[in-house]
């Protein structure tokens, strides 16, 4: 399945200066308004008729794969189907001109949607309160950090500074730590890919301040002894963090609260079908255990019964009879991390979400998306290594250590190789510590005939590699371009256009 | 293969030539072929006074980033511009057009830390 | 529920897999087992949910108020061509274009944003995007941090109180000090004791905003720049009505070094905070600590012209602890409606644009001072926002216009004490002169009625 190939100049390379799109009255003259000096002299911009521009990013768009292009089985990312239902809700007039410092009688149907919503994910995930301000999961982590940087603080424990980190981490956690000024302990995996809770106790200590977690792990691995990697870190004075990279695993099924985690963040974009964009925006709730909440940011919405109690709620209820407010008047909290309040439109896109599924329906998702991923390992581990061959959760990794021995066919290879037969690839070279990774993470709501699908190609790939692996270190030959010249990019950045010399 | 004579040699792969108080640092070749293609040296100012085995720059591929821990300690009194325009010379050239920066040294005494040719092959034979 | 599985499928691959039921594929150990079902919602038909959406937009009545608020957030006109294609499933659906074989297209569109910025800015490079105004601001703090080696930074009262807030919370964790310099009679701000401060050169960074959050034209006077950086502090700009940028001289033609702020008014909704656009554009000298995405021009194997993600050895997948930032996300699909945006306003679309914000805010500005007892609080020139002074104090004025369905703008109060009888009024061309005279008429109503009080 190629993507179109069209010739697409940039949008700077096209139009005629004049060439407007009406769209508003004609403006005064700014120079009657303005005093000059504050004024730019020219705006260089392109004017292109609104066909034109119309023609341009159908096109671009065209050149761009999506999980409504076809299947998307990239490990770490949870590239699930994004319903329509979601974007159709966020897309509600009242909800999406909504102004953040709209008075809170004026909004009181959004401040339900982030209450509903922020119920919903401390029930579903064994935390006392959610705060939906981080704009994404890296920002979410540093909102975590704070949090415990504020809470040792607080108790006078500002020699704790070690974070400690599995091997298997996502890179985002130590640079997260590295931001508020935390030094990082890599802790190595055991033979079975897991946190051995007696390693753990030689390296905890009193500058113990958190133990960062992904349970399943990024080999998509259960840590079946998490709850005594709790108890160790805890004895020893530190919090647990959960990184909810990899809910879509356990959601409804077991709760990061129960295993010990006194911290966490979600990925929305993730686990909740938020569409990923192209890369953001993102969404990253961060949960806490009820000893940390007096240090969420703010604001926190606020929910009174009718009879002006505050609401105990401990998870979803129907929220028609409560009045809200946005609270700023938290003296212990972090401060704030963004311009506003959290994004919206995506808490508007979990919630929708949220009940087409119903505890029950996520509780499902959960199970099937184990299912999809086990089945692809199950029918591919033939024909590739699966360092970990075991029952595994959302996602697993093989490896292609043993293909590039035989016939010089790399991991990065067979994901070219999966672009020219219309599937994106999976992750490559993550986590770190398998050599010729390939994460694959299907999610539920991949059907059995598409995973058959994906199954065929990729046994075809490995065939070809073994019989004629040149034609597999060619790829991709189907796509709008070739393998691209990272270097050249990266020695010589050209990251703008920019106009030619009108003189040579 | 036998590592170029003359120079001495730190455990983060930089080589050191000295001429009196006057050293000449840059990368191994065992360094550049490690890190593949290279796009950009981040080099300190002249002028700068560096600290024996401290980090004062980067080293970046395509792929990775590799910090720059100087072998001997004193003050910058040149650096390579050559590479800024043509980081591609640390590859092709790593112990002469590819060199980095000179530091004036505070102590001749701190090259006993360095390791000759011999040791430095070891070293990268075991890794 | 969106799973596809039938139950002869489940079978199927269950016997595949080599398991019984699904319940073995996701068993815990009894010590993390959930205890009781989990409270979230039942589940609900599309219809069921609509019905819900719908409750929730009646308890949402701001829409239905004449509304002159901004402050960091505004009401534009988008025209309908940018969510239309926007919404192309394969813009929305996809990752981050790390295969960019198949992403030729996201990755032209954001090195179209990219040079969109830097040409609004009259800056040399701007990045893939950052999550919003007050982040890029701290990101860009901690270019300047990185750049001088210096753990202080110096930034104007004038700068938005919600980007100088999560510059706080940053800086509490990178451990920086944030000093302050005041706003003067002007509304801009006073640079008096700017001298003094560069003095021992502990700043990595002076910051200004322009237009202010009072909506004053800021820009460093002619000369300031260049003194500042003979002291080797960064000039940082920030920008949080990106409309500005189409009508006032460009930030780098003032001095600044980085320029940081939020899109959100090219063509991205309010939808109460978020998701919005951040941006940061710097000079060629501060490239490679630019944090976040960057795409760059490149060529294939064949010499065809390629966009790919570059310079990724900045970032935190790489360089782990030791990356510029740990940001991974840039809110590229906001970056790219704002392309779009821009497109298809065009620079005569934008510049019309521009010069109707000032137009409407001047006659905003000359129809609510002639209400009696009101003043503007400053005398400088402004962009599309205002102060006005009014008797009382404006959190008792805003309510009382609430009661006749208008949202005035701004309490300064919750920001500024000394302004809590200060409100920032904001014009965009969407409002219209109907709505100014409900305004005028409104405040004089509320004016003369607490007059009769005293």
């Amino acid at each position: 399945m190629p993507l179109p190939t069209y010739d697409t100049p940039l949008i700077f390379e096209s139009g005629q200066p004049g060439r407007a799109n009406r769209y508003l009255p004609e403006g005064p003259a700014l120079e009657t308004l303005l005093p000059a000096d504050a004024l730019r002299a020219d705006l260089p911009l392109p004017d292109n008729s609104e066909l034109d521009v119309v023609r341009h990013f159908t096109r671009l768009s065209q050149k761009t794969f999506g999980i409504d292009t076809a299947f998307y089985p990239l490990g770490s990312c949870t590239m699930k189907y994004n319903p329509r239902i979601n974007d159709a809700m966020a897309n509600t007039p009242a909800l999406r001109d909504l102004h953040p410092f709209a008075p809170d009688h004026a909004a009181q149907g959004a401040l339900a949607v982030m209450w509903e919503l922020e119920r919903a994910l401390a029930s579903l995930f064994g935390m006392a309160a959610f705060s939906l301000n981080p704009a994404a999961g890296a920002h979410a982590e540093l909102t975590a950090l704070l949090i415990a940087k504020a809470y040792f603080k607080q108790r006078g424990e500002t020699q704790r500074n070690v974070v400690i980190v599995p091997d298997t981490a996502h890179g985002t956690n130590p640079a997260s730590a590295a931001m508020v000024g935390f030094k990082v302990l890599s802790l190595k995996s055991d033979a079975q890919g897991r946190v051995d809770p007696d390693d753990l106790r030689r390296v905890v200590g009193p500058d113990t301040a958190v133990c960062m977690m992904t349970n399943p792990n990024t080999l998509g691995l259960f840590e079946p002894r998490i709850h005594e990697v709790s108890d160790v870190v805890h004895e020893a004075g530190g919090l647990m963090y959960y990184d909810g990279a990899n809910a879509n695993a356990l959601m409804g099924n077991t709760r990061p609260g129960d295993m010990g985690f006194d911290l966490m963040h979600l990925n929305l974009h993730k686990t909740f079908s938020i569409p990923h964009g192209g890369g953001g925006a993102g969404a990253g709730p961060v949960g806490v255990a009820a000893h940390l909440v007096d240090f969420l940011p703010t604001p926190v919405v606020r929910a009174n019964e009718a009879d002006g109690t505050p609401s105990t709620a401990t998870g979803w209820r129907e929220s028609a009879d409560l009045t809200f407010a946005l609270d700023f008047d938290r003296p212990q909290t972090i401060g704030t991390m963004r311009s506003f309040w959290s994004n919206f439109a995506h808490m508007v896109r979990a919630l929708a979400y949220t009940y087409a599924n119903g505890g029950d329906g996520l509780t499902m998702v959960s199970k099937l998306a184990v299912l999809n991923a086990n089945y692809i390992r199950a029918s591919i581990r033939d024909v590739i290594d699966v360092p970990y061959d075991e029952i595994n959760r959302h996602e697993f990794v093989a490896s292609a250590q043993t293909l590039k021995r035989e016939t010089g066919v790399r991991a990065l290879d067979l994901a070219k190789a999966l672009l020219d037969r219309g599937y994106h690839a999976p992750t490559v070279y993550f986590p770190l510590i398998v050599p010729e990774c390939l994460m694959i993470e299907p999610t539920e709501t991949e059907s059995k005939e598409t995973l058959d699908g994906f199954i065929a190609a990729f046994r075809e790939i490995v065939a070809t590699a073994k019989s004629d692996p040149e034609r597999v270190l060619a790829a991709p030959v189907n796509t709008a371009v070739g393998r691209i010249d990272e270097t050249r990019a990266a020695r010589q950045p050209d990251l703008r256009w920019r106009a030619r010399d009108s003189t040579g | 293969m036998a590592q170029p004579a003359g120079l001495l040699y730190s455990k983060e792969h930089e080589w050191v030539k000295l001429d009196g108080d006057v050293a000449t640092v840059g990368i191994t070749d065992y360094a550049q072929s490690s890190l593949g293609d290279i796009v950009y040296v981040e080099l300190p100012r002249i002028g700068a006074a560096l600290t024996q085995f401290g980090g004062i720059g980067v080293v970046e591929s395509v792929k990775a980033v590799s910090d720059i821990f100087t072998p001997v300690g004193g003050e910058v009194t040149e650096t390579n511009g050559a590479i800024e325009g043509d980081p591609a010379l640390v590859n092709r050239d790593p112990y002469g057009a590819g060199w980095l920066y000179k530091v004036k040294l505070d102590d001749v005494g701190q090259t006993t830390e360095l390791m000759s040719p011999e040791q430095y092959e070891k070293l990268i034979v075991e890794a | 529920m969106y799973t596809p599985h039938t139950s002869s499928d489940i079978e199927a691959m269950l016997r595949t897999i080599g398991v019984d039921t699904l319940d073995d594929l996701v068993r815990v150990p009894d010590a993390v087992a959930l205890r009781a079902p989990v409270e979230v919602t039942p589940q609900h038909s599309e219809i069921e949910i609509a019905e819900r959406f719908r409750r929730f937009a009646e308890r949402t009545s701001a829409g239905t108020y004449t509304s002159f608020l901004g402050a960091g957030a505004y009401r534009h006109y988008v025209p309908p061509v940018v969510g239309a294609i926007a919404m192309r499933g394969e813009f929305l659906t996809s990752y981050t274009p790390y295969q960019a074989e198949v992403s030729q297209g996201y990755l032209q569109a954001i090195y179209e944003w990219q040079t969109y910025i830097a040409l609004l800015t009259g800056l040399d490079v701007a990045n893939a995007s950052v999550y919003d105004g007050a982040t890029a601001l701290a990101e860009g703090v901690i270019m300047a941090v990185n750049a001088t080696g210096r753990k202080a930074v110096l930034v104007s009262q004038a700068v938005h109180p919600n980007y100088r807030a999560v510059l706080r919370t940053y800086a509490e964790g990178l451990d920086l000090a944030v000093d302050e310099l005041p706003y003067g009679a002007d509304g801009r701000t006073d640079l008096s004791s700017l001298e003094a401060a560069l003095a021992d050169q502990r700043y990595a960074a002076v910051v200004v905003q322009s237009p202010n959050v009072f909506g004053a034209i800021d820009a460093l006077p002619a000369g300031v720049g260049a003194r500042i950086k003979t002291t080797k502090t960064v000039v940082i700009g920030v920008v949080a009505e990106a409309m500005s940028l189409a009508a006032l001289a460009a930030p780098a033609s003032w001095g600044v070094d980085i320029c940081v702020g939020e899109a959100q008014s090219f063509g991205v909704a309010m939808a109460y905070g978020g998701p919005h656009v951040g941006f940061i554009a710097a000079t060629t000298e501060h490239l490679r600590r630019i944090p976040g995405r960057l795409v760059g021009k490149s060529v294939d194997g064949e010499g065809r012209v390629a966009y790919v993600l570059t310079l990724q050895a900045r970032e935190q997948h790489i360089r782990r602890e030791k990356a510029t930032s740990n940001i991974c996300t840039n809110q590229a699909h906001c970056a790219l409606c704002a392309t779009i945006y821009l497109a298809a306003m065009g620079s005569s679309g934008l510049r019309d644009c521009a010069a109707l914000n000032v137009a409407r805010t001047s006659e905003l500005r000359a129809k609510v001072t002639a209400v009696s007892g009101c003043a503007a609080r400053f005398s400088g020139p402004t962009f599309n926002e205002f102060v006005l002074r009014v008797p009382g104090r404006a959190a008792d004025v805003l309510r009382a216009l609430e009661e006749k369905k208008i949202l005035g703008g701004l309490d300064l109060g919750r920001f500024y004490p000394e302004l809590d009888d200060c409100i920032l009024m904001t014009a965009t061309e969407l409002t219209t002169s109907a709505d100014v005279d409900r305004l005028a008429a409104a405040l004089s109503e509320i004016t003369v009625r607490a007059a009769a009080h005293v």
